[in-house]
């Protein structure tokens, strides 16, 4: 049986006991999906469930406390469950998980990047690759070529959490080396450089907040630090220093919490690559922890702990 | 907010009010010579010191920020400057990831009896800034190169 039938049948068996349930439906165009939210058996025909399926459901259950609720995850998305779980911020008793066994999802803008998908007719999915038919013929893009970074390093095909799995367990293809590449890079610049890149990337930010509304794990809503008037962390100025004060801080809100979903990215309109960020953040807890969040539901986030003696931090000596 | 004369720089040094604060106070009252550049706010622990609180005064213009608390274990509050450890440990590896020199940001600890001790980080703190000379902010004049 299909995934997405496993899907659907496990949906219309659990949906009596739910509120509804969340998953994915063909969006405004062939390229887009967009979350479905499944309250009668007659909605249940409109899931989908293809490498389309991008958003991380998961952004919605902490404003859902206190309501039964099913969800679809990936195995990233599941992470972002496990680090809410964690941090008592959703209950694993008031949400049934319906996990899928995922090869990976696309990135809109590489595919945006390499055709203009503005006349489009139709996009079909195969196993390696996305057909895309414009007025100038089809277009054959290979999967591995568009698929969200993320994915071309992931460890978690598999859901780490779940009630039902659609499908078999999916073992992790991806090599670990290219995690960290995109960090490397900025890495080896020399830091005045460095300063140079992130203000002119910085810089397009429009601080709409798409990053942080789109994050599973930033929780604060209206008591953001960046809305507060006192303390003003962040004025009304337009300068570049403002934009990078207010993505410093998202990524340190996120130290340790992180489970690299990719969300902040996917949905900055301005496409800023500020996941980079969040990853070397995530690059120095583990070396420092030996950390990585939304793994174990047990764990505590390193920074909400102390060893009395921290055998990895080397102090300076004056 | 220009520095006194044309050479001084912009340091802010967070200090905690039961260590660091009283080991500045004693390498003052012994009338020790300490470089002028460091501006103090007193804190009432290491682990009041929001990592954010550093990186707002890198964004308003400072060319160099201090945090200095109880050593470990004489924490005033038991386990504040051991949070503050973790905190500022992670900080202090990413500020150079935004393009912010390693060298302007430091954390140590100054127990309220170490004025000599006081001293020698204020002094090394400092002339390592200014090796570094005055900090360029983001948006302030035209950078380097870039990966693309």
């Amino acid at each position: 049986m299909a995934i997405l039938d496993k899907l659907k049948d496990g949906v219309q068996r659990e949906l009596e006991g739910l509120e509804f349930v969340i998953g994915w439906e063909q969006g405004y165009d062939p390229l887009h999906a967009s979350p479905l939210f499944i309250r009668t058996p007659g909605d249940i025909d409109r899931l989908i469930w293809n490498p389309l399926c991008v958003h991380n459901l998961a952004s919605y259950l902490p404003s859902l406390k206190g309501r039964r609720v099913g969800i679809l995850l990936k195995g990233c998305d599941s992470r972002s469950v496990i680090q809410l779980l964690q941090e008592g911020l959703i209950k694993r008793e008031e949400i049934v998980i319906f996990g899928i066994p995922c090869r990976g999802v696309v990135d809109l803008s590489k595919i945006k990047s390499r055709i203009d998908t503005s006349q489009m007719r139709a996009v079909s999915l195969m196993d390696d690759a996305v057909v895309i038919e414009i007025p100038q013929g089809r277009e054959e893009i290979p999967l591995d070529d568009v698929l969200a970074t993320k994915c071309l390093s992931c460890q978690y095909p598999t859901p780490l959490i779940y009630d039902h799995l659609a499908g078999e367990v999916l073992p992790p293809q991806r090599p670990t080396e290219v995690l960290y590449k995109e960090v490397e890079v900025i890495e080896e610049l020399d830091v005045q450089d460095r300063l140079a890149h992130w203000e002119r990337e910085l810089d397009r930010c429009i601080r709409c907040y798409a990053c942080r509304n789109a994050c599973p794990l930033c929780v604060c809503q209206d008591y953001c630090a960046a809305e507060s008037r006192n303390p003003r962390w962040l004025s009304q100025r337009a300068g570049v220093s403002e934009k990078v004060m207010w993505h410093i801080m998202h990524a340190l809100h996120l130290a340790g919490r992180c489970t690299d979903c990719g969300e902040c990215e996917r949905a900055c309109p301005m496409d800023i690559p500020i996941q980079r960020i969040r990853r070397k953040i995530n690059k120095e807890i583990k070396e420092l922890f030996g950390y990585e969040a939304g793994v174990n539901p047990e764990d505590t986030p390193p920074l909400y702990t102390f060893k009395v003696e921290e055998p990895t931090i080397q102090e300076r000596e004056w | 907010m220009p520095g006194m004369e044309g050479t001084e720089l912009r340091i802010i040094g967070f200090l905690c009010n039961w260590c660091s604060y009283g080991g500045a106070d004693t390498a003052g009252v012994s009338r020790f010579k300490q470089p002028t550049d460091l501006r103090i706010i007193r804190v009432p622990c290491s682990g009041r010191v929001d990592p954010l609180l550093v990186v707002k005064a890198f964004m308003e213009g400072a060319d160099g920020v201090l945090v200095s608390g109880c050593h470990p274990r004489d924490c005033h509050y038991s386990e504040g400057n051991f949070y503050a450890r973790r905190r500022l440990e992670v900080l202090k590896r990413f500020l150079p990831f935004m393009g912010i020199e390693p060298g302007r940001f430091e954390y140590t600890w100054v127990s309220a009896s170490e004025g000599a001790r006081w001293q020698k980080v204020v002094t090394d703190f400092t002339d390592q800034v200014h090796a570094l000379g005055p900090r360029r902010n983001f948006g302030e004049g035209n950078g380097g190169g870039d990966i693309r």
